[in-house]
């Protein structure tokens, strides 16, 4: 059982929920954010997700593209992030994911880029721009070396979508809470938790929603439809105006 | 030919290992509810006549074939034609795939439209879409787009359109394209793309092919008339390639030499570019698998082009497919050959070509002296030059 995995078992077993804080990798130093790691696994994180910048984030809002830009400004590349993650993984126990677009992956060459992440101590990976159907070969490389595969699912997904994503998904599925960009506004209505009820009859695999949770009261009510949570924008706006993390990371942790 | 070069896609958008779909989740019912509706339309008797009708009556369908005399004497050799896709409304043939996408988007039950744009002649002709069509519109545009072509955004505007500005990247039409990506995802329900370019996610390279393939069906008939034959050489620019497979692909199975001419900028080893297949390699890239200018950890390289319209970062993927069977060939012109073309047209035959046009316009007088004086050449003009007019004159430092 991968170390995501057993995370989410020993979660549901106590009846906790898993917090996944996100963080853009280089933002605004490569030095800060080995820094964050350490405060948001002290904060009671359970996994961390961190964000490979890239020039086209097309599944992002304003304060993660600017974070992203940030951090290109900084000369950070997917190659200096897994040599970070090699780094900070000698005192950070928790799982850690990266969240990347497709082409660095693809141009770093999905078979080295499943090794190497895995050697520097990379737990899974979320794409957002590469669904099922088209990664077969990476999901090959990645079971090979034993990398989980999160895919996304959102409010507008069909039954169809559902089996094919919940298949192909290692660790958790990641939910997206809203049709729309990371940093939106949450909307927790009834297609949500409808889609969520769906997804839960047809698939064991755990479940996390992200986008637009941004407040320990937004945790907690998306924390009651499901396995974990997701926080990004709200982490990356206290990042970008200089004000500590560790706190709110800790206030999410006692509302879920 | 040992292969027929029509036989793909295949089910899932794939060009031999090009194209498909690379996309959020969130878009995949929308992108399957699209492909379904136009697999069902363009077989629909009403949706067609429609679609006809307006090609005759809106656009200005079919556009002429000229015969473009004091270009040929002056290039000495083939003879040239200009399909003159510059006389289509609104002044190049973007319209023809915009209003077949607003005419299908009112049949889907959406009530909105989304366009990004880059040179401004997607973003009017997806505004006139909506106008005729009577659905609300939103056109992205980058911010240096915007500076550039301010008449265009001026157009958009008095056509009802609401064009926001993109003022985040390189600040050009790859942003456009993101910023309609986002809009999309978070409208999905009510929305439909009219994305301007056979690119992106499958189905939009083979439905914008086949919305502007009746460029080529035309020009065939055309030529057949005035010649009594098929031409024996096809040029056409290639930004995201949508003008130039507009016009070859109903050739691709007749043994005629076809070029697609991207745009050099200020030469392909000042990196200062738009040349795909020059200067670039395979990536991923706005819903597709394509050539694409990066650097080495697969970040998106900027682009230069004079062309606004030309100026993009990777190319339609059956390009890629149609280059890798040898079935098209890809070279460049640079800006300034373009500039040179762009002048020669307007003096020498009275029609000013769009910048983007003036790309092939400039390949067709290299390669006319080689080739004999009975042979044809057709150049597609895709558009007129009216909104490049202002630029040109700053280029040459001249004050309006």
């Amino acid at each position: 059982m991968s170390k995501i995995s057993q995370v989410f078992k020993k979660a549901k077993k106590t009846g906790k929920k898993v917090l996944i804080p996100y963080i853009m990798a280089g933002d605004p130093t490569l030095e800060n954010t080995k820094r964050f790691v350490k405060e948001i696994e002290e904060a009671g994180a359970d996994i961390i997700e961190l964000g490979v910048p890239f020039t086209d984030p097309l599944a992002d809002g304003p304060t993660i593209q600017r974070a992203g830009e940030r951090a290109l400004a900084q000369g950070v590349t997917l190659r200096k992030v897994l040599a970070l993650v090699e780094e900070v993984r000698q005192h950070v126990q928790i799982p850690l994911i990266l969240m990347t677009y497709y082409n660095p992956v693809f141009k770093y060459g999905i078979e080295a880029f499943a090794k190497e992440a895995v050697r520097a101590g990379v737990d899974g990976v979320i794409i957002p721009d590469l669904i099922p159907d088209e990664a077969d070969d990476f999901i090959a490389y990645a079971r090979q070396d034993k990398l989980d595969t999160i895919f996304l699912l959102a409010p507008t997904s069909t039954e169809d979508r559902i089996k094919k994503v919940a298949k192909a998904s290692t660790g958790f599925i990641y939910y997206v809470s809203i049709t729309g960009i990371t940093g939106a506004r949450l909307l927790v209505d009834d297609a949500m938790k409808n889609t969520l009820t769906l997804i839960q009859t047809i698939t064991q695999n755990p479940i996390a929603v992200g986008f637009g949770v941004s407040s320990p009261e937004d945790a907690a009510t998306v924390a009651s439809l499901a396995d974990g949570v997701i926080v990004g924008s709200a982490i990356v706006r206290l990042i970008s105006e200089n004000r500590d993390i560790k706190n709110f990371v800790s206030s999410i942790r006692e509302a879920i | 030919m040992n292969k027929n070069p029509k036989k793909l896609p295949d089910s899932k958008g794939h060009f031999n290992g090009y194209g498909g779909r690379f996309v959020p989740e969130t878009l995949m019912p929308a992108l399957i509810e699209l492909e379904k509706a136009y697999k069902q339309y363009r077989r629909d008797k009403n949706f067609l006549e429609e679609l006809s009708i307006l090609q005759k009556t809106y656009i200005g369908r079919p556009t002429p074939l000229y015969f473009a005399r004091r270009l040929t004497e002056h290039a000495g050799g083939a003879k040239i034609y200009l399909k003159r896709e510059d006389l289509c409304h609104t002044g190049a043939h973007k319209i023809n795939n915009a209003i077949a996408q607003s005419l299908l988007a009112k049949k889907m039950g959406k009530t909105r439209l989304i366009a990004e744009t880059g040179a401004g002649q997607h973003g009017v002709a997806a505004a006139t879409g909506a106008a005729l069509t009577g659905l609300e519109c939103e056109i992205y545009m980058g911010s240096e787009d915007m500076q550039r072509q301010s008449l265009n955004v001026f157009r958009m505007r008095l056509l009802g359109a609401k064009v926001t500005e993109v003022p985040v990247g390189s600040r050009t039409l790859k942003d456009a394209i993101n910023e309609s990506l986002r809009d999309w995802t978070t409208n999905v329900r009510n929305t439909h793309y009219v994305l301007g370019t056979v690119f992106g996610p499958h189905p939009y390279p083979v439905m914008v092919r086949d919305f502007q393939s009746t460029i080529g069906k035309e020009t065939r008939q055309q030529i057949l008339k005035a010649e009594g034959r098929l031409p024996d050489c096809l040029i056409a620019c290639v930004g995201g390639g949508s003008n130039s497979i507009g016009l070859f692909y109903e050739f691709l199975t007749h043994p005629i030499r076809m070029i697609g001419v991207e745009a050099g900028g200020h030469g392909i080893g000042t990196g200062e570019h738009a040349a795909r297949f020059a200067g670039g390699s395979l990536g991923v890239f706005q819903g597709c698998k394509s050539y694409l200018l990066q650097d080495d950890d697969g970040n998106v390289l900027g682009t230069h082009s004079v062309s606004a319209g030309l100026d993009y970062a990777s190319v339609g993927p059956e390009h890629c497919y149609m280059r890798d069977l040898k079935r098209i060939e890809y070279t460049y012109a640079t800006d300034e050959e373009a500039l040179q073309a762009f002048e020669l047209l307007s003096k020498i035959e009275g029609i000013i070509p769009a910048l983007e046009s003036a790309h092939a316009v400039a390949e067709a007088v290299k390669v006319a002296p080689t080739m004999p004086r009975d042979s044809i050449i057709i150049i597609n003009l895709s558009g007129r030059g009216d909104k490049d007019v202002q630029e040109v004159a700053r280029i040459k430092g001249i004050n309006l």
